[in-house]
């Protein structure tokens, strides 16, 4: 165990390094340089500016710049939000988008878990029939619709919300709405798919044999087992909540750290760019190490292997 | 006569059958055909052009001469949106076809490798399983001007991981089959081996996994013309268009319903026969539907 979590430790590094390392070597190949944006600077002051920020150095040098600053936690300053570093910037737009994650996340599950369990418990009922169209309706609806469509229900037509922004305690409602109810399609699939699986399987006729209730079974036994692949998702969908928060902050106008990058896309701030790049980086590989402890955890079979 | 035609049907035959034993995947298929062939002839038959404005009627509702209406700029709707679905589906085919190239490619060469190569080669799309790919993709949209051709190389760059894993495991399960030990006894090159022996095995797992991933790229390229990234302006996509439709949807609500219905039809019809396609292939899966 310890052998397997310093491996995807070490692996974790090295693809916070690439990342920082691609991102670079596309913000290179951008026609333009640095300071596009601004040309109205004089030759002299671009020349400041471009020593200040490094721009001036060898490449190799500028690269291995970026990489020291991130080894030893010496974040740089933004070219364009000047005064502040990026680390600043970041902590600043995170907990909007972590505020409309993780209630979409617990909303995805708190739906889709219990809902798949059901159809998988009486498969090829009414009930399922059901749920099962309800889930191919859900991962049929993007978020761009679903979005607005939320916004102008519960945002213009009955003001229970703000419709767009961050001013209110509650505006992180519809926008997690909108992605926990598009997950939680995917999450209904897939735990009623792996539920029915395990529940074919022989432990499973042992235990209803014994005379064990459905509450027991699937509690008790079915369900730690038919997790593995909802677990498996939440890895992949943990990138795919990032996706989803640029599309939903920009539905909702909300100054998360999606809309930093895009922003700072836009305007080349090269510091900003390959840091909230890093610090995506360091979210994925922090929640797919988390998937494979818990999978660990909840399945004695897997064996953990470096 | 007919005994000896019923032994001797391909799998390519039988997993056709199998498909359309289930009238609702006849129906999807029979919907993406209708659809594929209506964006291909569909603008060309219709009296508008996809940027013609009709500046008297901004934003209309449907009529008789504007079946679907009109957006803000007086552009009639159902040209756009036959036009836009030629964009979008030819994104996702290309894009699915990068992917499986790619994925494919990889995960043979990976596979039938074996030892130290396929462990490197695997550890390596386990790293970038890792990336932040949408980030690169809104980078390089943003840096090289949002060009078609650089849209589906992006997208299909991001997708081919899965594909590269399946096809691998594929591989090892085929690779000490008999015919190919036969096959490497006689001599086989590895390109042999891979193009003649292994290639045409992965036929229906190649055509499982392109028909899962077609709308989850469709979804990703909406997003990125709906952020303003991908498709520009006059030109139009689904994801533009849902986007134009989201700003004025208080106001004009079919102009982003139109389309919405358009887009979700055709991602449920990809998704349908998806599924389908993996019972058609592989009829073990079936126990999980």
């Amino acid at each position: 165990m310890i052998r397997f979590l310093l491996s995807r430790f070490i692996q974790g590094i090295i693809v916070i390094f690439a990342v920082i390392t691609i991102t670079f070597l596309i913000l290179l190949a951008s026609p333009g340089g640095p300071f596009r944006s601004e040309r109205t600077l004089s030759p002299e002051v671009l020349a400041r500016k471009m020593e200040y920020y490094g721009f001036d150095k060898p490449i190799p040098v500028q690269l291995w710049r970026h990489l020291v600053h991130y080894a030893t936690f010496q974040f740089p300053e933004s070219q364009v939000f000047a005064g502040r570093t990026v680390d600043e910037i970041i902590i600043s737009g995170f907990p909007i988008s972590a505020a409309i994650a993780l209630p979409a996340l617990l909303l995805a599950l708190c739906i889709g878990v219990p809902m798949g369990a059901q159809a998988a418990l009486r498969p090829n009922t009414l009930e399922d029939r059901a749920s099962q169209l309800a889930a191919t309706i859900g991962i049929c609806t993007p978020s761009m619709v679903l979005g607005p469509v939320l916004a102008i229900l519960f945002g213009l037509k009955l003001r229970w919300f703000n419709s767009s922004g961050w001013f209110d305690s509650s505006d992180w409602v519809l926008p997690s709405i909108t992605l926990g109810l598009i997950y939680s399609a995917y999450i209904a699939r897939l735990t009623r798919g792996s539920l029915r699986e395990t529940l074919a399987q022989e432990f499973i006729r042992t235990a209803r044999a014994k005379g064990a209730d459905d509450t027991t079974i699937i509690f008790r036994h079915a369900l730690k087992l038919a997790c593995l692949p909802v677990l498996n998702f939440l890895g992949p969908a943990a990138a795919g909540l990032l996706t989803g928060s640029f599309i939903v902050e920009t539905v909702f106008q909300l100054p998360g750290l999606g809309q930093f990058f895009i922003a700072s896309a836009i305007n080349n701030d090269q510091e900003l760019l390959i840091a909230i790049s890093a610090f995506y980086a360091v979210l994925i590989v922090s929640f797919n190490l988390l998937v494979d402890i818990l999978q660990a955890w909840l399945n004695p079979r897997i064996r953990l292997q470096a | 006569m007919s005994h000896h035609a019923e032994q001797s049907i391909s799998p390519m035959h039988a997993a056709w059958k199998r498909l359309m034993r289930q009238r609702v995947h006849a129906v999807a298929l029979a919907f993406l055909v209708l659809l594929v062939l209506a964006c291909a002839v569909g603008p060309m038959l219709s009296p508008y052009t996809q940027d013609q404005q009709d500046l008297e009627l901004k934003a209309a509702g449907p009529s008789a001469a504007h079946w679907l209406g009109t957006d803000s700029l007086g552009r009639d709707m159902g040209t756009r949106i036959l036009q836009g679905g030629r964009v979008s589906l030819e994104v996702a085919f290309l894009a699915t076809a990068v992917a499986a190239v790619i994925g494919v490619g990889f995960g043979m060469i990976s596979g039938l490798a074996g030892g130290r190569v396929d462990a490197a080669m695997m550890r390596f799309v386990d790293i970038v399983y890792c990336f932040p790919f949408i980030n690169f993709v809104i980078l390089l949209m943003v840096i090289f001007g949002r060009q078609f051709w650089l849209i589906f190389v992006a997208i299909g760059a991001v997708e081919w991981l899965t594909m590269a894993r399946v096809v691998r495991g594929q591989v090892l399960a085929l690779k000490n089959l008999e015919f190919v030990v036969a096959a490497r006894a006689n001599g086989a090159s590895f390109w042999h081996l891979l193009f003649k022996h292994l290639l045409p095995n992965l036929v229906g797992t190649i055509i499982i996994y392109a028909g899962l991933t077609i709308p989850g790229i469709m979804l990703l390229e909406a997003s990125l013309s709906f952020l303003g990234l991908g498709i520009q302006p006059p030109d139009a996509s689904w994801g533009v268009l849902l986007g134009d439709g989201s700003r004025v949807m208080d106001i004009s609500p079919w102009l982003l319903l139109y389309p919405g219905i358009f887009f979700s039809a055709t991602l449920l019809a990809l998704n349908i026969l998806g599924d389908g396609l993996r019972d058609a292939f592989d009829p073990k899966s079936m126990s999980q539907q």
